[in-house]
């Protein structure tokens, strides 16, 4: 889905790289045993490993390898047996040690590729280039003093992958349904629990632009994007932005730069640094990290079902569209939720129940899944009413909105309502003929040709019942009668 | 009484069991060694009441029977093991008044066997040096003289203090660290015996790091079982050291008095280089005698990767030490020298808390890890530290343990050999080897030189063989009989 | 090669250490001597040798996902040059 821009010299291709920080679900931090928990009062989840004090030294928490060998093979990549952490050095108020532990030449997950589902329907392979482990920076507060900043070490040291994808994106939107299916993965594996407004997830764009099909333009990074949509903002921005200053006669510069939320613009972060010399080393703090193959096929095999796969199988087991079953495994807790409702129900009905009635009124009543007053049980017994024509789908409706509301249960309701489906012949058939007695020109109408007025009947039946008389019985009476 | 303060650690935990003195009694004739010897600059900080405290706990536990394995016996702590509460500086500017809120493992393992701390003891700046020269607090004074001569010498470096202090009867024995000779040069220069242990043996846990893929502590005494004794207590697997390597520790001390019967003793012919003191060589010589006579058998070795492990050192130590040393800067302890920005600060914090020989090899170590001299110095001084190590190896195919000279030289003057870095460097490297491969290694005190300085041989042991390099220390030691003590001590000793 | 007053500003300059001119002139002769003295490594064939980087032979080890630490601010800020309210307070950072 190549979405080309429009430049005064003629079509421009967007190309686009994702890094994405993705802080891994452990309970304390990369190297040291201080919690790795969001927030909490300044230095407070500060080890004296994580201040950089003298004689300090790291030592690897195993969950952090578990879980970046599962993300590798929940992007299809290869794991490397042997992987290297490496110092890169640089001074910084955030950086205690002076210098980020991190993966540099060996890392512990090589190339691999997920697909992506695109708004039009179709699905895109998208490259990853590598995913190693790296130690997040503290955070520097700017704002609190006109002269200083003050630095929290919270952040310090929590564990980070950093998944590089390949330059294989070609417009806002693959980004963004990359980032996406990126975060259900791994939210799927409970590597990283995906909350970008916390930053446990942030995306560094890398953005070029080139006239279609000619070699790669010189391409600038975007630091820490927090949304899907921002990202897509900086992306479309950044684009345009080169875009404009090549077919003003410019070049563009390799640089890092700041996407401002506020504007949707992106500036210039580092315009007189000097140039940037890491100078890599292997920590001589660390040995290289080995992970055995039996190891790796241990976690193979307590892997959970990918997104994906559950994709392809809603298709196949339950008879879903491709757009029913890409929305309903999103999430994880979605999918598991719709086939605890479909369970002995019919699958498509439970699918259109979760998908239009029950997430349209949490996202009407600002409620997450988890939250819903409606559990999976009850809504697969209001789907049971339906089904063995208890009550009709209209009716079921109305009892949504009270389950909803008041978390009852579907039967209780209808029984406390009197909502049940009249199923008795000689009951509806009493109905039908007043209905009928009361409309002899309408009659005459209908007879003459006016086939349109069968919907009146039958309109005037239900209503005259309280909606409860079932539609099919009506249906069948009325052509009985006027046919007659 | 026996003069307290020239007992071996051996005697004196024996004096201590068998109640002829108590610790308080112990401790207190070493500070007042201490005190006496001020001029030798061995403490950069002094914890002389803490000290105190912990000898009456010590003869507490004595009285019930209780003691522990090294109890009531005073010790000087290089003043790189960080010690929770007390002010811990790496002889540097930088880290004056820093006071860690946890202790080393090396020193609490101590700690927990009872053994005191007396002070701080002085070295180079973050072990950086030969001579104890670059210490920001001042440099250390050999207590020996050459005869007639009534200069200052070095105690050698970088532990310098420790070293000065078991020499001259301030504390038993010390704690060291050794990077590429820290331990073995000054234990030479000093008359006293010192032993690296196997990288990986003591754990680096709360060690201020110079270079981590070196760096390793160890002990001094004035015997090869004094050492011995003390590295029980020091050595031991960490959890918290990721190279610290989880192997049993064994009895060191029951190695002492072995037969040395049949050990392969390898003489490797690198050793011989120009410019090494004659009398240091005439000395090797007579070491080779020792084991031979005493029963061991001498080996001609070949370590041909020798002459490029000073070269190699000087890439990897200052590579390492440039990435440690970079959290010193002024934000979260220790000195700051305020500048216009951070930029500044950072850069005014650095060059006054540095000295100058540290300053020097962080900027060497930034220049050889830089961009596009990455391969060409970095990488290549790894794969000929590969090469050193498979020298040694190889080596140990046809011996057990190496014998070599310790240092070129004894003690030199307080000054000397300040002309040129590179002239300094020399110094350890014979040391400078063993450190690259990991091996252990241990000097002792084998004869004087004619102007009276003590000359010290160097055995060098397979990776975690320090009962073998006890065993020959200890058989090397009994030939060797050394006895002599420092000038500014003789006469006062019972 | 040798190092000249420039390179030493630059290095000095990635490693935060204020040099001045005077002390860039010495420098420039103390690490030449330096760098003379290691270049003698490039005379040694090393055609097929693995860099080593430590010498310790063994796999790394793992600690358990436990919180063992932290929770100690005050130690924390204890030998702090300058803070406040729990911050570690530094010059203004300018991005």
């Amino acid at each position: 889905m190549t979405a080309l821009l429009k430049g005064e010299t003629g079509d421009w291709e967007m190309v686009i790289g994702l890094e994405v920080h993705a802080q891994v679900l452990t309970k304390s931090k990369l190297f040291s045993g201080a919690s790795a928990e969001f927030g909490g009062a300044p230095n407070t989840h500060v080890s004296p490993v994580d201040a950089g004090m003298p004689g300090m030294l790291p030592v690897i928490n195993k969950e952090c390898v578990k879980k970046a060998v599962m993300t590798g093979l929940g992007l299809n990549a290869k794991i490397n047996n042997v992987s290297v952490f490496e110092r890169k050095n640089y001074f910084y108020p955030d950086l205690p040690q002076g210098y980020q532990i991190s993966q540099y030449q060996h890392p512990i997950v090589g190339e691999g590729s997920i697909e992506i589902d695109l708004p039009d329907g179709s699905v895109k392979v998208v490259g990853i280039e590598r995913l190693h482990l790296e130690q997040d920076a503290g955070k520097s507060l700017h704002d609190q003093h006109p002269q200083k900043s003050y630095v929290d070490l919270n952040r310090s040291g929590n564990p980070l992958m950093e998944i590089v994808s390949k330059p294989d994106m070609r417009s806002p939107e693959e980004a963004g349904a990359y980032v996406t299916k990126l975060r259900a993965i791994v939210r799927y594996l409970g590597t990283c629990d995906g909350n970008m407004d916390e930053g446990s997830m942030r995306c560094d764009v890398n953005v070029s632009v080139r006239k279609p099909g000619a070699e790669l333009g010189t391409r600038c990074e975007i630091k820490n994007v927090n949304s899907v949509r921002f990202v897509q903002q900086a992306i479309e921005f950044e684009a345009r932005r080169q875009i404009e200053i090549i077919e003003g006669g410019g070049v563009i510069k390799q640089e890092t730069r700041l996407f401002d939320t506020s504007n949707g613009t992106t500036r210039s972060m580092r315009s007189k640094e000097d140039a940037h010399d890491y100078r890599y080393f292997p920590d001589p703090d660390l040995l290289p990290l080995t992970v055995e193959d039996g190891f790796i096929e241990d976690i193979r095999k307590t892997m959970p079902e990918l997104p994906d796969a559950k994709k392809q199988r809603f298709m196949d087991e339950y008879g879903l569209s491709h757009q029913d079953a890409s929305v309903l495994i999103g999430e994880r807790e979605r999918g598991d939720f719709f086939e605890k409702v479909a369970k002995g129900h019919d699958a498509k009905l439970a699918s259109n129940w979760v998908l239009s009635e029950l997430l349209g009124a949490l996202h009407k009543a600002e409620k997450d899944l988890k939250d819903s007053p409606v559990t999976a049980e009850q809504l697969g017994e209001l789907i049971g009413l339906i089904e063995d024509d208890t009550i009709s789908g209209r009716i079921a409706k109305e009892v949504f909105a009270e389950m909803f509301g008041t978390g009852k249960n579907a039967g209780d309701i209808v029984e406390a309502r009197g909502l049940k489906q009249v199923t008795d012949t000689g009951e509806i058939e009493k109905i039908v003929d007043a209905v009928l007695a009361e409309n002899p020109d309408k009659i005459e109408q209908y007879k003459g040709g006016k086939d349109k007025l069968f919907g009146f009947f039958v309109g005037q039946v239900m209503k005259k019942s309280g909606g409860k008389a079932n539609p099919g019985m009506v249906n069948d009476l009325l052509k009985k009668k006027l046919e007659a | 009484m026996t003069n307290l303060t020239h007992l071996t650690i051996r005697a004196a935990l024996d004096g201590l069991e068998k109640k002829d003195f108590t610790a308080t009694e112990l401790v207190d004739a070493h500070i007042a060694a201490a005190e006496a010897a001020r001029g030798l600059n061995c403490f950069i900080t002094e914890t002389f009441d803490a000290a105190r405290e912990q000898a009456k706990a010590a003869d507490e536990r004595y009285a019930k029977g209780e003691a522990l394995p090294l109890d009531g016996i005073p010790v000087a702590m290089k003043d790189l093991f960080c010690t929770e509460g007390v002010q811990t500086t790496a002889a540097s500017k930088i880290l004056e008044g820093f006071k860690p809120p946890y202790e080393s493992t090396v020193s609490g393992q101590m700690k927990r066997d009872g053994a005191i701390t007396l002070g701080k003891a002085n070295l180079d700046e973050f072990a950086m040096g030969s001579s104890n020269g670059t210490s920001a607090f001042g440099g250390v004074v050999n207590p020996w003289k050459r005869k007639g001569d009534n200069r200052d010498l070095v105690p050698g470096g970088s532990s310098g203090g420790s070293a000065a202090a078991v020499a001259a009867r301030i504390a038993m024995g010390a704690t060291g660290t050794d990077t590429g000779g820290s331990i073995r040069q000054p234990a030479a220069f000093c008359g006293i015996t010192g032993i690296k242990p196997t990288y990986g043996r003591c754990s680096r846990f709360g060690v201020i790091a110079f270079a981590s893929s070196l760096d390793q502590p160890g002990p001094f005494g004035r015997t090869a079982e004094d050492c011995a004794l003390l590295l029980k207590s020091m050595a031991g697997y960490d959890a918290k050291d990721s190279t610290s390597v989880n192997a049993p520790v064994p009895d060191y001390a029951a190695s002492i008095g072995q037969s040395v019967k049949g050990l392969k003793v390898g003489v490797p012919k690198e050793y011989r280089v120009e410019g090494t003191n004659e009398e240091i060589i005439a000395l090797w010589d007579k070491g080779v005698e020792m084991l031979k006579d005493a029963g061991a058998e001498i080996v001609d070795v070949s370590l041909p990767h020798t002459k490029y492990a000073l070269q190699t050192y000087y890439v990897i130590a200052p590579a390492e030490c440039s990435s440690n040393l970079a959290r010193y800067d002024g934000v979260r302890f220790g000195l700051r020298v305020e500048g216009d920005n951070l930029i500044d600060t950072y850069e005014n914090t650095r060059a006054q808390g540095f000295g100058a020989e540290v300053r020097r090899r962080i900027l060497i170590g930034t220049y050889v890890l830089s961009a596009g001299y990455y391969d060409a110095y970095y990488n290549q001084a790894r794969r000929v530290r590969k090469l050193i190590w498979q020298d040694f190896i190889d080596a140990y195919k046809q011996c057990d343990v190496l014998l070599t000279p310790t240092a070129p030289t004894p003690a030199f003057a307080i000054g000397e050999n300040l002309q040129d870095p590179v002239t300094m460097y020399l110094n350890d490297i014979f040391t400078i080897p063993a450190s690259m491969a990991g091996m252990p290694g241990m000097s002792l005190p084998v004869g004087l030189s004619a102007d009276g300085l003590p000359l010290g041989l160097q055995l060098i042991g397979q990776p975690f063989a320090e009962e073998t390099l006890f065993k020959a220390a200890s058989a090397l030691e009994k030939a060797a009989n050394f006895t002599d003590l420092p000038q500014t001590l003789m006469g006062k000793a019972a | 090669m040798s190092i000249d007053k420039e390179t030493v500003g630059k290095i000095a300059r990635l490693a935060r250490i204020k040099v001045t001119e005077d002390d860039k002139e010495v420098l420039a002769g103390e690490l030449t001597n330096i760098l003379t003295m290691i270049e003698e490594l490039n005379a040694v064939d090393t055609k097929g040798v693995e860099p080593m980087t430590s010498v310790v032979q063994m796999q790394l080890h793992e600690r358990a996902d436990e919180v063992t630490d932290g929770g100690i601010p005050e130690k924390i800020l204890k030998n702090a040059p300058e803070e406040t309210a729990g911050f570690f307070v530094v010059p203004k950072v300018v991005e």
